[in-house]
């Protein structure tokens, strides 16, 4: 196939760009010095960390660069037209652009939430491009719009025309966006990370969806994103990009087999692969390329108990109607019951909606259970008055997900990390300052950030802010919820070692929550798979990830783009399952979880609803 | 969806009028001192005040009032003019007609201006025509009305005689004419007040990713402000013109004094001054209703606009 697309002519190619960004400190190059061909029928895949200019790139081939205040300095980006002799778009003006955008290069973007305009139908949303490239009249424009509804596999295509953008899932409204992209059968189609805002098995469809309308319409793919594993699963060719740019390009297979660069080589070392632990029972730290690592073995962690969650029931009230009325209750966490070692790591893995990070407050009583015994160390954590309370929340600490957020931006990081020391101690002293001197050494910070303030970091360096705070008080369990899936890959493998460096010498335990399948093969001693406010599956990592029992788990492995261009099984995964609604009408009582061991600590859900889905497919 | 929005919104409109009604009605009879005493002044006798007082009720506990009150009310018996002894509905609807036109005028030419004016700076921000319409509106926020009608009286109508400086007028133009001062005056500050408002909530829509799609599919940026932008962005608006309805109020209450024009304000500001307290309670009640009312017509235009707003609660 690539000798094929090597011999046609290239359909765009984009040659020494530059790219600038005004910015009050004067211009910032975006993009140095990038070039790439595309060539009919191919997927590219343009990978990179944030800020690599993947996107930059992108947005500049469509000139949209123009109205994010980006400048083209230098370069060509010509693109066949199907005239004699290409054009250079980076020379045309705004109306040869608007002729070429949506017609012959069209383009999907990250976030289906807000990529369509609220307040007009699906319908008619779908038809712009029509009959402003084709000049269809109202009623072809609907037909094809019907046609393309179909194409992108929307059940019910009639009934979608004319429902607004909010009554659709974040899958389906990335459906309508990538039909609306392919409505004018363009040439190119540009993806900037279409599946990054979405979960596991959506983004498999997606996948799946792109490759197989690839192959029927024969449009090229500029596909962008900086999930490894999604680019060994679809790429023909892959270009890397690293500050702006090209470090390396060439076919999949020779970038994943034989990278030249380091960066290709580092980056590719930071991704954790789903399998890669397979023949391991226990956690260890990942071995990174350029890193000096203090320790890189398993980690044991004890067989003593440290927290045990039983029963634990979360029910959030739906209020509706004219005096605001409980109608009905929202079964976020549903007989949940587990339990966590010293020194060890449960993992609550499961996609959005399914009550991982609802459980994780509620232990913390962050948020109030309906029902449940949670025991940290001896201590009923329910039975607690608010000033006990309190004081027991010294041995639980939360890290969250966004850094950013997490940290105050106005208060100097020496003083957030000292924080739950005041709270907990004695204010005024003498010694924290020389505890927080300790904590920013342990998470591997220089002193000097301790008079910094939070905008002066990088991502993962806040989050290792974060951590510090986390672990000043001491805690014996710390809440990591979904820790580091704001992270650039090569940043969040070094979080995540810092964290079990962190385990392995301080013997803290670790409540994981995360959607990442692969994040937690590497992490944990136990694996809980959440589904609709149940534990489906819980067992030893080892056990959940070789043997797993529970049809949902195995969905969300399969799932999972493995990084490796040799196995690639999402092509045909269309299958269209929809999360059943936890909403439940006032009194309704839920069944108990009921449990079948299928080896040893390995616990099976056996009255799952997950299979009773498949009957009621509705959306 | 959208009657079911619709009526659930009436529901609400009509608790939040009884309950605004309730108060002022029990706060009015809080206030110190004998209404009777003050009508009839001190000279009259106790028969007299006797006679008044059962006649307004005002021997019967609060409670019994109340209901009396709303007993009357809901046969749109609001009592009698202390003085003349005509019905208060009567008056009150009489001069309601003029304030209703003033308001009305001053938002049919003031809020289509702000809007255009707020999307248009908008869509060329930091532009020089960004700049000037910054400082105009913020200029006209900050006059306030009643100097913007005696400038304006005596600039267009002392100076160059193009428009009457007082009363309603007769027939359909010469009311218009008469309309245009007074609507100009309280209309002025609220084009500034718009624009800024608008300006802002169309910023933040055109940075929004949906613009992109838009951008994206080759759409142009005209259809792209005044259809795609402009709809989105001016939801946040229709909200806001509903409140400042009220405010609107208040303002034609000056004007309504400046230009010596019959109206509700007019009509309360004599009331109070000759403790005329049924044409009060009167006045207060309809400029309540209008308030209620205008909030209602505003969420309900915004349900119109968004379906979203008529999905959720």
């Amino acid at each position: 196939m690539l000798d094929v697309t090597r011999s046609s002519p290239p359909i765009a190619s984009i040659r020494g760009l530059q790219v600038a960004f005004c910015t009050e400190d004067g211009p910032v190059l975006g993009v140095k010095d990038v070039s790439f061909d595309i060539h009919p029928g191919e997927t590219l895949c343009v990978v990179g960390e944030s800020g690599s200019g993947k996107s930059v790139s992108s947005m500049s081939l469509m000139r949209l660069i123009d109205y994010s205040g980006g400048i083209i300095q230098k370069g060509e980006l010509l693109f066949d037209t199907g005239a004699a002799a290409p054009v250079d778009l980076a020379q045309a003006d705004q109306a040869l652009m608007r002729q070429i955008r949506g017609n012959a290069i069209s383009m999907i973007f990250q976030e289906p939430m807000t990529a369509l305009n609220p307040v007009f139908t699906i319908g008619h949303q779908l038809t712009i491009g029509l009959k402003l490239h084709k000049g269809l009249n109202s009623q072809d424009a609907r037909a094809r719009a019907l046609e393309l509804l179909q194409q992108v596999r929307i059940p019910e295509p009639d009934r979608r025309m004319t429902q607004y953008p909010h009554e659709m899932s974040g899958g389906m409204r990335q459906r309508v966006v990538i039909a609306m992209a392919l409505a004018c059968e363009p040439k190119l189609l540009i993806a900037d990370e279409p599946t990054t805002a979405l979960d596991v098995t959506v983004q498999a469809e997606i996948l799946s969806l792109i490759n197989q309308l690839k192959a029927e319409t024969g449009t090229a793919v500029l596909f962008i994103t900086h999930d490894m594993g999604v680019v060994a699963q679809i790429a023909d060719r892959v270009v890397v990009m690293y500050r702006g740019d090209k470090i390396e390009e060439g076919p999949v297979e020779a970038i994943f087999d034989a990278p030249q660069q380091a960066y290709t080589r580092a980056l590719l070392a930071a991704v954790p692969r789903l399998g890669e632990m397979q023949g391991t029972t226990l956690p260890e730290p990942m071995k990174l390329v350029g890193e000096a690592q203090s320790t890189s073995a398993p980690i044991t962690g004890t067989d003593d108990v440290l927290l045990k969650v039983e029963n634990l029931k979360v029910r959030f009230a739906v209020k509706g109607g004219l005096l605001r009325r409980h109608v009905a209750n929202v079964h976020a966490v549903e007989d949940v019951s587990f339990t966590i070692n010293k020194g060890q790591t449960l993992s609550l893995v499961g996609e959005s909606g399914c009550g991982k990070s609802t459980a994780g407050r509620a232990i913390m009583r962050l948020l109030h259970p309906q029902s449940g015994q949670v025991i940290l160390d001896g201590q009923d954590m329910m039975a607690l008055s608010k000033r006990q309370l309190r004081a027991a929340r010294r041995d639980v600490q939360m890290i969250f997900q966004d850094p950013f957020a997490s940290l105050n931006p106005q208060i100097q990081l020496a003083e957030q990390v000292a924080e739950p020391l005041r709270n907990f101690g004695n204010r005024r002293d003498p010694a924290i300052m020389d505890r927080v001197a300790t904590l920013f050494d342990r998470v591997g910070l220089p002193r000097a950030f301790m008079r910094r303030y939070p905008h002066e970091l990088s991502g993962g360096q806040r989050q290792g802010v974060a951590i510090a705070r986390a672990l000043a008080p001491a805690p014996k369990l710390i809440v990591a919820d979904e820790a580091v899936s704001a992270l650039d890959v090569s940043v969040q493998a070094q979080v995540l070692n810092l964290m079990m460096e962190l385990q392995a010498d301080l013997g803290v335990s670790f409540l994981f929550i995360s959607h990442d399948m692969a994040v937690v093969e590497r992490v944990s001693h136990q694996v809980g798979v959440m589904y609709l406010g149940r534990i489906v599956e819980l067992g030893p990592r080892a056990a959940v990830f070789e043997n797993p029992h529970h049809p949902y788990t195995r969905a969300l492995m399969q799932a999972v783009p493995i990084a490796d261009p040799r196995k690639r099984h999402l092509i045909d995964s269309l299958a269209f399952r929809p999360i059943p609604s936890p909403i439940k009408p006032v009194g309704h009582t839920a069944e108990p979880s009921q449990y079948q061991q299928v080896g040893p600590d390995h616990w099976l859900l056996t009255n799952n609803h997950y299979d009773a889905a498949d009957a009621s497919q509705t959306n | 969806m959208l009657l079911g929005y619709a009526l659930r919104r009436f529901g609400v409109a009509a608790v939040t009028l009884f309950v605004a009604v309730t108060l002022m009605f029990v706060m009015i009879r809080l206030v110190p001192g004998d209404p009777v005493q003050i009508l009839l002044g001190p000279r009259a006798t106790p028969e007299l005040q006797a006679r008044l007082t059962a006649e307004l009720a005002l021997d019967q506990p609060l409670l019994r009032q109340l209901l009396i009150f709303y007993g009357n009310l809901l046969q749109g018996n609001l009592g009698v003019d202390v003085f003349s002894g005509r019905p208060v509905t009567l008056i009150v609807l009489e001069q309601l007609p003029h304030t209703l036109r003033l308001i009305f005028a001053s938002v049919l030419w003031s809020v289509p201006i702000g809007i255009l004016l707020g999307a248009y700076a908008a869509a060329r921000p930091n532009t020089l025509f960004d700049r000037v319409s910054a400082v105009i509106s913020v200029g006209v926020v900050a006059a306030p009305a009643f100097v913007v009608a005696l400038l304006s009286l005596l600039l267009f109508s002392v100076h160059l005689r193009w428009f009457p400086a007082i009363g309603a007028g007769e027939g359909f133009w010469d009311q218009l004419r008469h309309l245009v001062l007074p609507a100009f005056a309280i209309g002025l500050s609220w084009i500034g007040y718009i624009a800024r408002i608008m300006r802002a909530s169309m910023l933040e829509v055109m940075g929004a990713d949906h613009i992109r799609t838009l951008r994206a599919l080759g759409v142009a940026e005209r259809p792209i402000v005044l259809i795609y932008a402009l709809r989105v962005a001016v939801l946040p608006v229709v909200t806001i013109i509903g409140v400042g309805v009220g405010f609107l109020l208040s303002s034609a209450v000056f004007a309504e004094i400046v230009f010596a024009r019959p109206g509700i304000g007019k009509l309360v500001i004599d009331a109070i001054t000759t403790r005329n307290y049924p044409i009060v309670m009167g006045a207060v009640l309809m400029s309540t209703a209008l308030f209620v009312t205008a909030t209602t017509v505003a969420d309900l235009i915004n349900a119109m606009l968004d379906p979203r707003a008529r999905a959720g609660k």
